[in-house]
């Protein structure tokens, strides 16, 4: 039995076999697109087949969402990587054999990631955050410079004690949900708890939440526990940075949306979201300060996808069905905002030769599509009207104030704090004297201005369909 | 069950506890590695203990892999690493022995009241456990923070996987899926930790994690 849902598992699975045995790093690379295009369509397809929930594996509203949103970025992503890294290949950055082995692990992390999505048993979504935390971890590592090394060393340590928090906390949930339901795997699946959730131990519950939020905020690159996520993002190879800010993040956040709407349905638990809306403006806030000392450009976006996360924890956080719409609008909106930015910044380090922002200069005059492309999705990212991204933040902004003008208020300052650093950055990098080497680049701009055209597209005009799915899940998520 | 059953795995989830404050005052790795092997013995009895009085057979599979794969092979291999390292000396702690083990006693208490507390209604032999397998978590985290050294925050991060087990133990009934995932979780985290120790050294002549730190990531 083979439909959609199991099909988002299978494909990527058999991908990633076949690429660990082919040799050739071409022909590797355009199965890697391949196989990605497979898994978005039957991703895709899941809106229109429809799929049975199992024990196992499941699908609803909330999750297909973020598995259209993964294998999208999944895809466009794969495409960028094939050019990116054929130009690795050939200034001997990379040898075949790492090349064969990176392909294997984009599959094997794009499966992970799915499973994470699907999973319909606590546990098993526990090992797929796992698996897909180490198959970074080796992504991170892989040019084997002593930054790389240390980075995904450091990475590592973090993730394993992050990932560990997680797992207690999961245990805790069984033992909340043991007497209830009864000894067994039932007593750790979602479709279970869910409908049983009312009946818990409310002190279990709370304790619970707080390890996942602490272990799983880890993933996210929440602000007290964020100090791996930029020297991942700037050692690891580009495409691994636009799948992390991108895609990671959401899964992580995604395993924390399900148990806050466990939790959610205890009325004797603690409310999850004051903890939410609390990390999350440290984030955002904490992230906004950190853009303005970056002397590297790759780490310096790293920092703004900390303060983005932060927004949509913040969104979340506050709940309630249009904050709920906001912040799944901006998760949406930064997924594929960053990485379209990863995509250019990756193409202007390969043809300047360097990640360093001092060394970077004049971009569009010397390479004025890489330019203006990186202009653009900096403008984007930064919020301003009226692409895609100005439209969620002023969403969260204004279905907030009036709860909580205070909080708002800071979440605000921060925004703006971050955009002032953005714009010093980009001043140097995209205008003024051209430094470096000038090169044109060998690119394919094909995937980044396609993100760059929904995101602005998504500022002016939201299809209805779109909305009326998103207002769904924002219902689900209470 | 009370009497003689509860107080035996009352006193192996202790003796665990205790193990992992030993760890925490070793100044040499070979002491450490050894200390490590034991820790990981306490848990196999441990664990064998609640698949005997639970009456749940898988158990003693988790068991039997803490058994072979934490307190012989991993060890073992460990000891190897050392040796062709030449890195038996002295291990560099950031914080003095003596905070480290007052901050210890504190995180144990802590996690005393935390749990006991909030699992007033469990019943008693799962909430001792889930408070002592706390504590263990806690002090292996401990661990991997005052250790300089590569290798002694890797047998922290196992210390405290052993405190993941255990509390997994712990609660009845849970299924064997997360079980095996945690021993497996454990062997994909050593391959890892295996290739990158193997890499540090082409790289560098030391696994001082100090040593990584010099070449800090943000390049000035």
């Amino acid at each position: 039995m083979i439909d959609a849902l199991s099909g988002v598992l299978i494909v990527p699975a058999v991908a990633a076999a076949l690429l660990a045995a082919l040799p050739n790093y071409r022909v590797t690379a355009r199965l890697n697109v391949l196989a990605a295009l497979l898994t978005f369509s039957t991703a895709v397809s899941l809106f229109f087949v429809q799929s049975e929930s199992g024990p196992y594996l499941l699908v609803d509203d909330l999750n297909k969402v973020f598995i259209v949103l993964t294998t999208f970025v999944g895809f466009t992503t794969s495409a960028f990587s094939a050019s990116y890294i054929s130009h690795e290949i050939e200034i001997g950055r990379l040898t075949p054999t790492y090349v064969r082995f990176y392909h294997a692990m984009y599959q094997v992390l794009m499966f992970a990631m799915n499973l994470a999505l699907v999973a319909n048993n606590i546990g098993l979504m526990w090992v797929a955050i796992e698996l897909a935390t180490l198959t970074t971890v080796l992504m991170v590592g892989i040019y084997r410079t002593h930054e790389a090394l240390e980075a995904a060393w450091k990475y590592f340590i973090l993730g394993s004690v992050g990932i560990a928090l997680a797992l207690f906390g999961t245990i805790l949930v069984y033992m909340a949900a043991r007497p209830v339901i009864g000894e067994g795997a039932s007593a750790m699946v979602w479709s279970v708890l869910i409908t049983r959730a009312a009946q818990f131990d409310p002190a279990l519950l709370n304790v619970a939440f707080v390890f996942l939020l602490l272990g799983y905020g880890t993933k996210v690159g929440l602000a007290p526990l964020h100090a791996w996520l930029p020297d991942a993002h700037a050692e690891g190879p580009t495409p691994i940075s636009a799948v992390l800010s991108g895609l990671l993040l959401n899964v992580a956040l995604y395993a924390l949306l399900r148990f806050k709407m466990l939790l959610a349905l205890n009325p004797a638990a603690l409310a999850p979201g004051p903890l939410m809306v609390t990390l999350g403006l440290i984030s955002c806030v904490f992230a906004a300060f950190m853009l303005y000392r970056r002397r590297d450009i790759k780490r310096m976006f790293a920092y703004s996808s900390i303060e983005h996360m932060g927004i949509i924890v913040f969104a979340f956080g506050m709940g309630g069905a249009l904050a709920n719409f906001a912040g799944l609008l901006h998760m949406t909106m930064h997924s594929l905002t960053k990485s379209a930015i990863f995509f250019a910044v990756g193409h202007i380090a390969q043809v300047k030769g360097t990640q360093k922002i001092a060394d970077i200069g004049g971009l569009t005059v010397t390479n004025p599509v890489l330019g203006w492309g990186l202009v653009l999705g900096v403008v984007a990212i930064a919020g301003l009207p009226p692409l895609g991204i100005f439209m969620s933040e002023f969403l969260v902004v204004s279905s907030t104030f009036v709860r909580e003008p205070w909080l708002v208020i800071i979440l605000v300052f921060g925004i703006l704090v971050g955009l002032g650093g953005m714009f010093l950055r980009l001043n140097t990098i995209a205008f003024g004297e051209p430094r470096g080497p000038t090169a044109p680049a060998e690119a394919s701009y094909l995937p980044m201005f396609a993100h760059l055209a929904i995101v602005a597209t998504a500022g002016i005009y939201l299809p209805p369909a779109l909305v009326t799915g998103f207002e769904n899940v924002a219902r689900l998520l209470g | 069950m009370h009497g003689l059953t509860f107080d035996i795995a009352h006193m192996l989830a202790g003796s665990l506890v205790l193990v992992s404050f030993m760890q925490l005052y070793q100044d040499r790795l070979y002491a450490l590695l050894n200390i490590f092997a034991l820790h990981a013995l306490v848990l196999a009895a441990s664990v064998g203990w609640q698949a005997f009085i639970q009456d749940a057979p898988h158990l003693y599979v988790t068991a039997l892999i803490a058994l072979v794969f934490k307190a012989i092979i991993i060890p073992m291999a460990l000891h190897r690493i050392v040796v062709k390292l030449g890195i038996h000396r002295e291990i560099e702690t950031v914080v003095g022995v003596g905070p480290t083990m007052l901050l210890g006693m504190g995180l144990v208490a802590l996690s005393m009241v935390v749990m006991l507390r909030v699992t007033a209604d469990a019943d008693p032999l799962a909430r001792e456990d889930l408070a002592f397998a706390l504590a263990v978590v806690l002090l292996g985290l401990l661990m991997m923070v005052t250790r300089r050294n590569a290798v002694s925050q890797v047998v922290g991060f196992m210390s405290l996987e052993n405190g993941l087990v255990l509390a997994a133990t712990g609660a009845k009934g849970m299924p064997l899926v997360v079980e095996i995932s945690v021993a497996f979780s454990v062997l994909i985290a050593f391959i890892v930790i295996g290739i990158f120790l193997f890499r540090i050294r082409e790289r560098f002549d030391t696994v001082d994690v100090q040593a990584l730190d010099r070449f800090r990531g943000e390049r000035r």
